[in-house]
């Protein structure tokens, strides 16, 4: 991996005591998506806006394209956009105008086709003139998005990008992340939409209480920690499970109408067909059948819960 | 990027030159309206009774100390309501994520607020024009001390916008401490008229030492020596500097 961003051993402690980041270390890819998942006030927003230098570090480096984010703030900030989560903008000004204030901000010369281009493919373009004031939230997020990207960053932060926002638009979003990556934009996103995360990051990282508990590959974590459901409706509702199934460790649900069968996709026997051979032989009937991924949802709300419990 | 990032300082103040442009009017309505009836009050009614302050008409002796005032009021109010505004709305996340220096930063709002201050105080000069004859004997150092004047202001505007936590404590500093000692500072009097011990008390005024070297440029006289008015104005200035710079540099009330 060619990393854009590290950070190595990063804490951030607020005047009040609190202890936001824990010695964090990160690197993260050129051109990849990565989304940070974690409950609120893991430290998810601390860890961005430092990168960002919106707070100050305590303790630690971090460095954007070989810049260091203190000594080197002009390179490193040139080179990010940042959509915060809060729905910030200055509701006097026309659209254009503020994304045009954006792109002097740093430094970037007038551009008005650019601006127009990136109007137009936020469908901004017919709002151009309008006062930002007089525009949905859905569309006040998409000129946020516009302002961070009117300076043609390389690194572009999204954090919590699709809260408040209609289906319909976050699809959007994503499909407009998709496009940027495309161009060769490393992203990373914050998001309590677990699908989010699931739907577009390349990698996922867990944050909780300031610690950075996993780093992994979305597909591979999937694959090491998802795990598949079998359910079977029972044809008559059962009190408790035999001591003949014990093996597969079955739960009992729904009453004892539904027998649950968790088991590894990947293993060469998954046990499923010897499940059924004994029910069979146990003349225990069942009516219908269904299998399931297990999310990554249930895979952070798993972490999460072991690391508070550790 | 190398060197001053101007792109961003222009930005800064052109962004804020466009929120004084749609107040526009009554921006320079109210600093008019004002100028007229301060000339209606002292000039016509008070300055009838009374022939001349140190050689110069009463109504002409006021215009120095009723620019000064517009200028203190109006550099601290732009300059406070500058900073204020993106830090109460959250849209100083911008400022402070992109490529921009204390300097930058601070010369984009101040030099805006100074434009916009220094503007009203030269309405006010014409408006006065209207109603008595001013005459300016050093335009130079008019000039030199509108804007040093201005600077300064616009600076503890700008930090009075940082340490303010709401709108009412952006106006308790140049409500209740600037305009009374504007007045008590001989705006409107010579402090030669004062009897001891006031005269030595208002010493103590630094507004005092502004206004008197700024009627120094118009009139040629002062009641302080210009050399100390100058100096007390440049002091004002650095140590306002000086907090700037620190607020900056520890972040204070800008970054958590």
């Amino acid at each position: 991996m060619d990393p854009i961003i590290r950070i190595s051993g990063l804490t951030k402690t607020y005047e009040s005591g609190l202890q936001a980041l824990k010695a964090v270390d990160l690197e993260i890819g050129r051109g990849e998506i990565f989304a940070l998942l974690g409950p609120n006030g893991a430290g998810k927003t601390t860890l961005i806006s430092i990168v960002c230098g919106i707070v100050r570090p305590s303790g630690g480096t971090v460095t954007v394209d070989g810049h260091d984010i203190i000594a080197g703030y002009r390179a490193t900030r040139s080179a990010i956009g940042l959509v915060p989560q809060e729905l910030t903008t200055d509701a006097f000004e026309t659209v254009w105008d503020t994304v045009s204030f954006s792109r002097g901000l740093f430094g970037k010369p007038r551009e008005p086709a650019y601006i127009e281009r990136l109007l137009k493919q936020l469908s901004l373009w017919d709002k151009r003139t309008t006062r930002i004031k007089e525009l949905s939230g859905g569309m006040k997020r998409r000129v946020m998005i516009a302002k961070a990207l009117s300076h043609q960053p390389t690194v572009l932060f999204l954090d919590e990008p699709s809260a408040g926002v209609d289906v319909e638009l976050r699809r959007g979003m994503w499909e407009m992340v998709r496009e940027l990556r495309e161009q060769g934009v490393t992203i990373i996103l914050t998001t309590h939409y677990i699908e989010e995360a699931e739907e577009m990051a390349d990698r996922v990282g867990v944050i909780s209480h300031g610690e950075l508990i996993l780093v992994e590959e979305t597909a591979s974590l999937m694959q090491k920690l998802g795990k598949r459901e079998l359910t079977l409706k029972l044809v008559e509702p059962m009190a408790s499970i035999p001591p003949e199934l014990d093996e597969w460790a079955l739960e009992l649900r729904d009453e004892g109408n539904e027998l649950l069968f968790t088991f590894d996709a990947k293993a060469e026997r998954t046990g499923i067909a010897s499940l059924i051979r004994r029910m069979t032989d146990l003349g225990i009937g069942f009516k219908d059948l269904a299998t399931r991924q297990s999310s990554l949802e249930d895979i952070f709300v798993r972490l999460v819960h072991e690391g508070e419990s550790a | 990027m190398t060197g001053i990032n101007w792109r961003g300082v222009l930005a800064i103040y052109k962004f804020e030159m466009h929120r004084f442009a749609r107040t526009l009017w009554t921006g320079l309505a109210v600093p008019v309206i004002t100028t007229s009836l301060y000339f209606i009050v002292f000039g016509s009614a008070i300055g009838s009774r009374m022939s001349e302050v140190d050689g110069v008409p009463y109504g002409a002796f006021i215009v120095p100390g009723l620019m000064m005032l517009s200028l203190f009021t109006e550099s601290i109010f732009n300059a406070s309501f500058g900073i204020h505004m993106p830090r109460f709305t959250g849209t100083i996340y911008e400022i402070l994520s992109a490529p921009l220096s204390a300097f930058e930063t601070v010369l984009g709002y101040v030099g805006a607020a100074m434009t916009k201050s220094t503007t009203v105080a030269l309405v006010i000069l014409l408006t006065a024009n209207l109603f008595v004859d001013v005459r300016i004997e050093h335009p130079l150092p008019m000039i030199a001390f509108l804007l040093l004047i201005a600077a300064t202001f616009c600076l503890f505007g700008f930090i009075v916008g940082i340490w303010a936590k709401g709108f009412e404590q952006l106006q308790v500093i140049p409500l209740l401490i600037v305009t009374p000692m504007t007045f008590l500072g001989g705006a409107f009097y010579s402090i030669d008229m004062l009897a001891e011990p006031w005269r030595t008390v208002t010493l103590f005024n630094p507004v005092v030492y502004l206004i008197n070297a700024f009627r120094w440029t118009f009139y040629g006289t002062s009641d302080v020596a210009v050399g100390v008015s100058f100096a007390i104005t440049l002091a004002i200035f650095v140590i306002c500097l000086a907090v700037v710079a620190w607020i900056f540099r520890t972040g204070y009330r800008l970054k958590s």
